[in-house]
């Protein structure tokens, strides 16, 4: 699968990784929804590491279109909480 | 594969459909959507340049700023040597304000220089992919008939489409924070225009409610502090003439 870090780049990653970025990219959701930053920032930045070490990032030249697009690596608590608990909620896609 | 379960990445991913939507129609003629590509890189860099400008414009606000905080200082110190503390007191508390607006400006510089180095980046990425898609498009009309062209051509579009929405994500970015700034700087200006941060020799009339909000605004346990360090640098009590000639000279080197 392909998964982009937004303002970042793009990686290739192994299909075998989906849960386990799954999983930190919940545990991030629900520290945004618990209100407690340094838990949202812990998850936030495994699940970024993940990405960037398990990852092949693709050339620039590469026009494959991503799988995943995480938000940018500077995304603040503020801004988290924003996107994810106010009005830019997007409802869970199937 | 569909989105990822998770719904960080999956209210990240329709934001930037939703970005991708409003930059590239995918149902585009080949030849015309590459020409948009190269507008909207023309609009990615004017819209650098903006934040540029604005960046700049906020530099030399906290360069005057920073001329404010020592004009004041060295008058708080004038004041207090010829034994006028309430001037004294004005001055450090105009000062305070301005240390504060200084390092509130400083930091949001600070940060936005980081979304203007990510947004050039990625402007570079876009760059890249849209002559890698020219070369590309070229190749596949000659390959393939009309029809699978047209397939092949739109997927590579949407990669391309995909880095135009990751810009517009990081441009939007560095405008919100621009736009923060401005309204910070449009605060400042206006203590400016009301004379905060001039020369308190030339005080006239109508200052006393300036004062009062200043008062209200600076910190008085700093002001105490600085003004009790200020006395101890000066030599408690005797305010002679000798020692405003001393202060006079030290500030001639």
């Amino acid at each position: 699968m392909i998964v982009r870090i937004s303002n970042e780049g793009q990686f290739r990653l192994d299909d075998g990784l989906y849960a386990r970025l799954n999983e930190l990219d919940d545990a991030a959701v629900r520290a945004v929804e618990a209100g407690d930053e340094d838990a949202f920032h812990a998850a936030f930045e495994e699940l970024l590491q993940v990405v960037r070490t398990e990852g092949e990032e693709l050339e620039d030249e590469d026009l494959d279109a991503s799988d995943v697009i995480l938000p940018p690596s500077d995304l603040s608590f503020v801004e988290a909480g924003e996107e994810f608990t106010g009005d830019g909620l997007i409802p869970e896609a199937a | 594969m569909p989105g990822m379960g998770g719904r960080m990445s999956t209210v990240i991913k329709a934001k930037i459909s939703r970005l991708l939507d409003r930059a590239e129609d995918p149902g585009e003629t080949l030849d015309y959507s590459y020409q948009k590509q190269l507008e909207s890189l023309q609009n990615v860099k004017k819209g650098i340049a903006d934040v540029v400008t604005a960046k700049k414009r906020l530099q030399m606000q906290s360069q005057k700023l920073e001329q404010s905080v020592v004009k004041l200082d060295t008058q708080a110190r004038q004041a207090l040597s010829a034994g006028n503390e309430d001037l004294a007191r004005i001055a450090l508390e105009r000062k305070n304000v301005a240390q504060t607006e200084l390092q509130s400006l400083d930091q949001q510089v600070a940060e936005l220089e980081q979304q203007q180095e990510k947004l050039t980046e990625s402007e570079q990425k876009l760059r890249t992919k849209i002559e890698t898609f020219r070369t590309k498009k070229e190749v596949i009309k000659a390959q393939y008939s009309a029809a699978e062209a047209q397939v092949r051509i739109s997927e590579a579009a949407t990669g391309v489409g995909e880095q135009m929405a990751d810009v517009g994500l990081a441009m939007q970015r560095a405008v919100d924070k621009t736009e923060q700034m401005r309204a910070r700087a449009d605060a400042v200006s206006e203590l400016e225009a009301a004379g905060t941060f001039d020369d308190l020799t030339a005080l006239g009339p109508g200052q006393d409610d300036i004062d009062r909000q200043l008062h209200e605004l600076s910190s008085s346990s700093q002001v105490d502090d600085e003004l009790a360090k200020m006395r101890a640098e000066l030599g408690q009590g005797s305010a002679g003439a000798d020692d405003a000639k001393q202060l006079e000279e030290g500030q001639g080197s």
